[in-house]
């Protein structure tokens, strides 16, 4: 039994006096796709947040592949194979397409500061950057500024250098939100492909992505992890149907997914 | 002992000064995420106005017309410029001011010449506010006012008698800053405006959701800012020198404050601003150096190159402020009392 | 550096980029040889080292997103340890020909970035650059205290006929010295513009864009930057070094805030979004301190004003402008907005005719009462004294201001409208 790819011990979070996360514990097992659900302000952004790297966690652990990250800088955590979204999109706005996804692919094969050698001679970090603007299907508008791109390619995009670096657990940060029925199913089959073999952590609102693309769901309600499995499962469960799904709306949703 | 005093009195008025100016940089970079590069130039424009308005009318209209003055000068930039450039980000607004420093400069130079003008403080201020008597025989005394000439000397070769004044220019710069403070507290805890500039601070779009006008509220403060440097130059204009270079001189330490207690943090620029303002003027004021130093400790200095050393104090005192500024952020990065993230 | 085509797919070097190097380095080689006379050339030296330490600022600027308003520490450090590298070479304990001079300033460089660039770039944004504009008044001050190193009030001096000729150069003429600069100049423009197509350069390039997600592409955003500061600062002791032997002094104001201050200054102004922007401002800083200083006291307000106005309407300076103008023409559009530059530009000189008289007049109140109140102004004379002169001026200055401000609306609607078109037929060209 391999060690799981994310590992959450009794994580806590205070934020000055208010206690964000309350004792998380999560185990991911390596090529599970986990969705993060839970009411608003449950603190799925901090847990993402504390995951990544972007603030340390008041006390508890979170492992990666076995080996603890919690206190580490993001860059840190980054090389060590992990690799995250942003809800709010996150992109180099003055490069264009193909540099953006050029950049993310620099330090993990290894060039890192290098200033003596030219970027038009990396055969590889060309080679798979031009694979990740084919992957997220962003060919024609390689040669774009990132900033003159629509909402839903600067999305693409967001994914395309989240993957980019070849991370082996992939954490997406309301990947659809703002999106339009037709340019979200197109999307979660881009997450889909693009996430094959890897560790996936997704936090979502939309029942329909959430059943269509998880293998198991956490859900977190006032900085706990009250339920872990499933999505049959966890429909079922008591708990969280009384604190979340319990309405009519999810239900339809997720009927409209197919379950 | 009385120098110990002076200096103490004097190091905290120049504090409170600092303050003045850091306190009105803090309020707008608070609010507007906005460094203001002019500020010491609008403490310049305060003074340079009301000298011109004392040599009319007198300096107390002075002190109430200078400061208004400089506060509509701020207000009109931030309306007609600096809100034009917000869209661009952070990095053109601290440009936009840079370049208002610039061009305040050279109109004050236009205006007023290139060589300090003779801005005195009003004849109320004119003289000690009082007078530390410090007899041999006698002891220490307080004297109101200018001790008279006969108590500084003594008739005895015997005893010896030193009078230390403490300028009322300088007790009057304590009073206005200490009443600023007050005014400023009272106004942003327990009027509505300053409710309203409280939450602005933090979520701004909200509270143009509201109903606030909340670019009209960003003119205001800044216009304040602004005055309260005018304010803070009419009574450092009349206390030290009025000259062009005024604002340099000054405007790099605010800086350092700000830094240094914090950005953003009232409290922290406060207690930067005392400490820097009392450890500046202690500096200036004593003549030790560090080889005189080691010399009194028994170590022998050998000849040449040991300018270093031989500096003293009073002379190392200009960039005490700046070698704090690296301290700081070495040690301690956040500032004293950071909360927000330049 | 954005661009929204490429010679090729990745960048590489091309046949068109070759040639306009290939220019530049013909503009250098015969600019003395069109503008014969001393000045002349003592501009054109000035201009190389401008240059240089421009476009070296603007790898912090206009790169990383880095503002910093104590560059001339690096500069002129680089200037002092140059000076006296070459006075040790004129006493022969330092055996280095004069021409590696301008190495020694970039060394010097390197060692204080090193050593004042840690702490510096540990904050981003406005906290940089007040620790930037604190460092410069640290070692702005110091160079009062230690005479040894700073010379003082008088500076250092040094001679650059120092050492045995080099087949025959003994860099006493002004010329040599030019052109051994201009090689300079050229070298260290084309290693800064190569910089910019290193992983480091590029990525440098998604700092300014965004820090934190640099972060997480696995980069450390503090050690980009502080590899950048040092680079910066090699080329602007490089500049140092130059400006050593050009002008064979160093004084306190070479690491000056009015020196950091003019970089910032013409270096926005040339544009910092582009690689040749501040090539712009070099050559602009080296015309307004030689040449405008003498046609006006006012100058430096002039150029406060100028500035003030390139931050309000065109951020991107003169080179955003070039080529916003010149994607305008590529796509035919350029003729319909001729007729709306030349009235903004026939109302724009009317208001500044008569807001410079205003200035001048004042100023030859403040400066130079002894000579009288009568003043030349582009031809004409003013009286001081004469009210006559004054309401001309105020005239003048609204007569072409009202114009010019309406004009400027209108010519406002048209360049929207021609944007749009660009955008449309680049939207339709990629659908294609």
């Amino acid at each position: 039994m391999s060690a799981p790819a994310v590992e959450l011990k009794d994580l806590r979070k205070s934020f000055g006096k208010t206690e964000i996360i309350r004792g998380t514990n999560l185990m991911v097992a390596p090529g599970e796709r986990v969705a993060i659900i839970g009411p608003n302000g449950a603190g799925k952004s901090t847990l993402f947040n504390l995951i990544s790297g972007r603030f340390g966690p008041t006390s508890g652990e979170v492992r990666l592949n076995g080996e603890r990250i919690d206190g580490l800088a993001p860059f840190e955590i980054n090389r060590k194979g992990l690799s995250r979204s942003f809800q709010i999109t996150n992109i180099f706005g003055r490069l264009s397409v193909f540099e953006n996804l050029r950049c993310a692919v620099l330090w993990s094969l290894g060039y890192r500061y290098a200033f003596w050698k030219f970027l038009a001679g990396l055969k590889d970090a060309n080679e798979r950057a031009e694979q990740l603007v084919h992957m997220i299907k962003l060919d024609r508008k390689r040669d774009t500024l990132a900033m003159n791109l629509t909402y839903a390619e600067q999305r693409a995009l967001e994914i395309g250098i989240t993957i980019a670096g070849g991370a082996s657990v992939v954490l997406l940060d309301e990947p659809t939100a703002g999106m339009s029925k037709s340019e979200t199913a197109r999307f979660i089959e881009l997450i889909r492909e693009v996430t094959v073999g890897k560790t996936l952590l997704t936090v979502e609102h939309d029942m329909g992505v959430v059943f269509g693309l998880a293998d198991k769901i956490a859900v977190l309600v006032y900085g706990e992890v009250i339920a872990f499995d499933t999505p049959d499962k966890v429909r079922a469960n008591a708990r969280v149907q009384e604190a979340y799904l319990g309405s009519v709306l999810a239900d339809a949703q997720a009927a409209e997914a197919g379950h | 002992m009385e120098f110990f005093t002076i200096s103490m009195l004097n190091g905290l008025s120049y504090g409170l000064l600092l303050f003045m100016l850091s306190s009105g940089l803090t309020l707008i970079f608070s609010m507007m995420g906005v460094l203001n590069f002019a500020h010491a130039s609008f403490y310049m424009v305060g003074a340079y106005v009301a000298y011109t308005v004392a040599r009319i009318v007198g300096f107390w209209p002075g002190l109430v017309i200078a400061p208004l003055v400089v506060a509509v000068l701020g207000a009109m930039f931030e309306r007609y410029c600096l809100r034009r450039v917000h869209k661009f980000g952070h990095v053109p607004e601290l440009l936009i001011t840079f370049g208002l420093s610039y061009v305040l400069l050279e109109l004050v130079q236009l205006i007023w010449g290139r060589t300090a003008v003779e801005f005195q403080p009003p004849v109320a201020l004119r003289g000690p506010a009082f007078t530390l008597v410090n007899s041999s025989i006698d002891g220490l005394h307080l004297v109101w006012g200018a001790a008279p000439e006969a108590m500084c000397k003594a008739a005895d070769a015997a005893v010896r008698i030193v009078c230390s004044p403490f300028p009322a220019t300088r007790g009057f710069m304590m009073l206005v800053a200490v009443l600023m403070l007050i005014a400023l507290w009272l106004l942003l805890s327990r009027t509505r405006i300053g409710l309203v500039i409280q939450s602005a601070l933090t979520h701004p779009e909200m509270v143009e959701a509201l109903g606030h006008n909340v670019p009209r509220v960003f003119m205001m403060v800044f216009g304040a800012g602004a005055g309260l440097a005018g304010l803070a130059g009419v009574i450092g204009g009349s206390t030290f020198v009025t000259e062009p270079s005024m604002a340099a001189t000054v405007g790099s330490v605010i800086f350092v404050v700000v830094v240094v207690g914090g950005m953003g943090s009232l409290a922290g620029a406060f207690v930067a601003s005392l400490l820097i303002g009392v450890i500046q003027t202690f500096a200036v004021a004593l003549d030790y150096s560090l080889g005189s130093l080691l010399g009194g400790l028994g170590f022998k200095l050998g000849e040449g190159g040991h300018s270093l050393l031989g500096l003293t104090l009073a002379q190392v005192a200009p960039i005490l402020p700046y070698l704090f500024l690296v301290l700081i952020l070495i040690f301690r990065p956040k500032g004293l009392m950071g909360t927000r993230e330049g | 550096m954005a661009t929204t085509t490429t010679t090729n797919r990745y960048g590489a070097i091309g046949p068109r980029d070759l040639i306009i190097w290939a220019l530049f380095a013909l503009l250098f080689a015969v600019a003395p040889l069109i503008f014969r006379s001393g000045l002349a050339v003592t501009m054109l030296s000035q201009i190389g080292i401008a240059i240089v330490a421009c476009l070296s600022y603007n790898m912090l600027l206009g790169q990383g997103g880095m503002l910093s308003f104590g560059h001339a520490v690096y500069s002129g450090l680089g200037t002092y340890v140059a000076i006296h590298a070459l006075k040790a070479i004129g006493d022969g304990t330092f055996p280095l020909p004069v021409s590696l001079i301008p190495l020694v300033g970039g060394v010097s460089g390197i060692f204080f970035a090193v050593l004042l660039g840690f702490v510096t770039t540990k904050k981003s944004g406005t906290t940089f650059a007040m620790i930037t504009l604190g460092i410069g008044e640290l070692v702005f001050a110091m160079s009062l205290m230690v005479p040894e190193f700073f010379g003082g009030e008088a500076g250092v001096n040094a001679n650059r006929m120092a050492g045995k000729p080099f087949m025959g150069i003994t860099y006493g003429p002004q010329i040599q010295v030019y052109y051994l600069l201009a090689i300079y100049t050229f070298i260290c423009t084309a290693l800064m513009y190569a910089f910019t197509r290193t992983p480091l350069g590029r990525v440098l390039n998604a700092v300014r864009d965004n820090p934190e997600r640099v972060e997480f592409i696995g980069y450390s955003t503090q050690r980009v930057r502080y590899i950048a500061f040092i680079i910066s600062g090699f080329f602007a002791g490089m500049a140092g070094g130059m400006a050593a032997l050009n002008f064979e002094i160093a004084t306190a104001e070479v690491v000056g805030a009015g020196r950091s201050g003019a970089y910032l200054l013409f270096t926005f102004l040339g544009g910092a979004t582009f690689f040749f922007g501040p090539i712009i401002g070099a050559v602009l800083m080296v015309i307004a301190f030689v040449l405008l200083s003498e046609f006006t006291k006012a100058w430096l307000l002039y150029l406060g004003l100028v500035f003030l106005l390139m931050v309000m309407y065109a951020p991107g300076g003169i080179a955003s402008l070039i080529m916003m103008n010149l994607r305008v023409a590529k796509f035919g559009k350029l003729g319909r907005l001729l007729g709306w530059y030349a009235a903004l530009a026939v109302t724009g000189f009317i208001t500044f005719v008569g807001v410079a008289a205003i200035i001048e007049m004042v100023y030859h109140i403040q400066l130079n009462e002894a000579l009288g109140s009568t003043l030349k102004f582009m031809g004409i004379e003013l009286d001081t004294k004469s009210l006559a002169s004054w309401l001309g001026a105020v005239v003048t200055a609204v007569v072409g201001l009202v114009p010019f401000e309406l004009t400027r609306r209108r010519f406002a609607v048209r360049w929207g409208e021609v944007q749009g078109e660009i955008e449309a037929a680049i939207r339709a060209k990629e659908m294609a």
